[in-house]
């Protein structure tokens, strides 16, 4: 196959077909719509299953019924829609139940506007559900990394058995760029669940060491455990005792802890002799690279780092990288969220300023190479 | 007999069970253990699901392939489970504010989707888990902790609701009759297709006690007197049954196509037909 037009969200199903996706449940919401569209059209064609189901609630519920079946799942969502997972994403932590979340970001709060994009719910990714749970999240900025990123979506959720959130926004989303799907390189595998023990009786699938994450066969396979979002014991019944609650909390942190470094991923260029860097992920970031060329063509010494892994947030880099530089820009379409993260990183080392977008528009190359000159000659 | 079933069908080491004495809720348990007995169902090839409150707490005793999803949205995980899963049974047991408040759009929906799912509603008309409010199944003027001045909203009919959302079995027993309870059980286990069946149980300690029943048996009592079968109905006036509910087979359709049956089939269109 040749290079051809692929639109973003188009890309991230294409991504997840590769990574072996046999279930979406989904309600339609713009600018996500599309992922459902071709879900309801391809999955029978590979023996999966598409549901439009009543509403988010539903949608994400069905996806962990599904994973718990033994099937890759997921869903696509907006704004809207991701507030009403919420409550399900913390089940899907607690329970230890695979599952993508694609949010494609549009202007909030509320209805907001539909069809414009933002960067607002980056906050909502990370602390959204409630109680202490650890999140994970990967933002692309090119419709060949929307391809990619989902197939890593789907390999850290089997990993660490619990949920990912694909993170887009609308440009992300509905942008077209030439691709060859059937030859990208270096893709991962998904890893398998199992093996399972041949011995099904009295089998627990949250005894795992204290960072690893559970290993649930597909129900109704023989294994008869339970499954529940309450603080449960190693076969997944409920209990109350204080020494298991805090090492069953602890175990859903230190399941990521233990693999963030493997995880984490950043794309960064033009570091090395920087005074000032530009930090911005997602659509953002394309207008900042724009931007940083042109600046280095006038030998303005500007650098560029782009979050991939967005959560965690990639603090140990940020941090070595501050302790050279003067400035740091961080340009969000946002008041401001990604930046807080930025800033516990920091700490004292170096000046942050932050670019704002809350107009329902892509922050442009322009805006950032005027907010950079502006630092520079301060 | 029971002693046997329990020995089968429970995880005994997980006992004693968390209801107060003279639950209502046990006693459906007691008749679905018999109901598995008479369908023989095989334990490994069978999920069941639960919400939350007092009743979806039957799923931690049973010696299957359980889960404890979240408050209202069990039927919604049955579907994404049963979907691509025909070999399956799924059984899902729910509350009334479990089915009808926080999860009644799920609940409308799966019995308009046909999906192979059995779905077992224990109908206390309150909130027991939380400790005694309205429910929406609480009778009109009935005293909760939420409507101490007597309930103001109409209660819902739960099983008029499933056949006007296309539910192809829709069924309904109660406490007092734990053998009508045990052959509806089975038959909805055996429908082919969405089955849902409305048992009525008594919360003694957070509806009875509020209500002048002075104690479980006078609400099973109450139970038997308001209960007419659905063959002796069919001759009664609206008037007649006002006050009354209806128990036994209310829906039993046989030809419809089931949701599983629909995807199964274009799955295979896609493979070129074979099978
Ligand atoms: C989202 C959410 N809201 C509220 C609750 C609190 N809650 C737990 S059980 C319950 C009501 C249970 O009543 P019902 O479904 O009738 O079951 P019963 O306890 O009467 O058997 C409520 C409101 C919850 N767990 N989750
Ligand atoms: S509160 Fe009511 S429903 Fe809950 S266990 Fe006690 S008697 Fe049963
Ligand atoms: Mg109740």
């Amino acid at each position: 196959m040749s290079a051809k037009l692929v639109q973003g969200n188009e890309a991230v199903v294409y991504g997840a077909f590769n990574a072996g996706l046999k279930f979406f449940a989904g309600y339609p919401i713009t600018p996500s719509t599309e992922i459902a569209e071709m879900c309801s059209r391809d999955l029978p064609k590979v023996g999966g299953a598409f549901i439009q189901m009543e509403d988010e609630i539903s949608s994400i519920a069905a996806c962990i019924g599904a994973s718990l079946a033994g099937f890759r799942s997921m869903s696509a969502t907006s704004g809207p829609g991701f507030s009403l997972m919420q409550e399900n994403i913390g089940y899907a932590i607690m329970a230890e139940v695979p599952i993508v979340i694609v949010d494609v970001q549009r202007m909030g709060p509320s209805t907001g506007i539909a069809t414009a994009p933002s960067q607002s719910d980056y906050m909502q990714v990370r602390w959204g559900t409630h109680g202490d749970h650890p999140m994970v999240s990967f933002a692309p900025f090119s419709v060949e990394e929307c391809f990619t990123e989902a197939i890593r979506a789907f390999y850290w959720s089997e990993k660490i058995s619990s949920v990912v959130v694909l993170l887009l926004d609308e440009v992300v989303a509905h942008m077209r760029e030439g691709i060859d799907i059937d030859n990208v390189e270096n893709i991962l595998e998904v890893p398998d669940r199992g093996p399972f023990s041949e011995e099904k009786e009295g089998f627990r699938p949250y005894k795992v060491d204290r960072d690893k994450g559970a290993k649930l066969p597909p129900l109704g396979t023989g294994y008869r455990f339970n499954v529940t979002g309450l603080v449960h014991d190693e076969m997944g019944f409920p209990v109350e005792d204080p020494e298991k609650t805090g090492d069953l909390i602890r175990r859903l942190h230190n399941k990521i802890d233990a693999v963030e470094d493997e995880m984490a991923s950043y794309d960064e260029r033009y570091t090395e002799d920087a005074d000032v860097i530009v930090i911005s992920y997602g659509s953002v970031a394309r207008s900042s690279l724009r931007a940083v060329r042109e600046l280095r063509k006038n030998n303005v010494k500007v650098g560029f780092f782009r979050p991939i892994t967005v959560w965690p947030f990639p603090s140990k880099r940020v941090r070595e990288l501050s302790k050279k530089v003067k400035n740091i820009v961080v340009a969000e379409m946002s008041m401001g969220q990604m930046v807080h993260e930025v800033e516990r990183s920091v700490g004292d080392s170096c000046q942050i300023t932050l670019l704002q977008g809350i107009k329902g528009e892509l922050i442009t190359p322009d805006a950032i190479h005027n907010t950079v000159s502006e630092v520079i000659s301060k | 007999m029971i002693g046997e079933l329990t020995n089968k069908y429970l995880r005994m080491d997980r006992l004693p069970h968390m209801w107060c004495p003279g639950c209502g809720h046990g006693i459906a348990l007691g008749a679905l253990l018999r109901a598995f007995d008479r369908v023989k169902i095989d334990k490994d090839k069978t999920v069941i699901l639960s919400g939350i409150g007092c009743a979806s707490r039957a799923v931690g005793y049973l010696d299957f392939s359980t889960v404890h999803t979240t408050h209202g949205r069990a039927l919604a995980f049955a579907t994404g489970l049963r979907l691509l899963r025909d070999d399956v049974k799924v059984i899902v047991i729910m509350g009334d504010g479990d089915a009808l408040a926080i999860g009644g759009n799920h609940f409308i929906h799966a019995c308009r989707r046909n999906i192979d799912i059995t779905a077992i509603v224990l109908n206390n008309q309150i909130y027991g888990m939380t400790g005694g409010q309205s429910s929406p199944t609480t009778p009109q003027s009935r005293l909760s902790t939420t409507t101490p001045y007597g309930n103001f909203a109409r209660a819902f009919d739960f099983c008029n609701l499933a056949i006007g959302a296309g539910a192809t079995y829709v069924a309904r027993a109660t406490a007092y009759h734990a053998s009508l309870m045990t052959e509806l059980y089975a038959n909805a286990i055996k429908h082919h297709g969405f089955s849902f069946v409305e048992t009525f149980t008594q919360c003694p300690v957070n509806y009875g006690r509020r209500n002048k029943f002075p104690d479980p048996a006078s609400m099973l009592q109450y139970m038997k007197d308001i209960s007419v079968p659905f063959k002796v109905a069919q001759n009664m006036g609206s008037d007649e049954l006002q006050g009354k509910i209806v128990i036994g087979e209310l829906i039993k359709e046989k030809e419809d196509v089931e949701l599983n049956e629909v995807v199964r089939e274009r799955i295979m269109k896609f493979r070129g037909g074979a099978q």
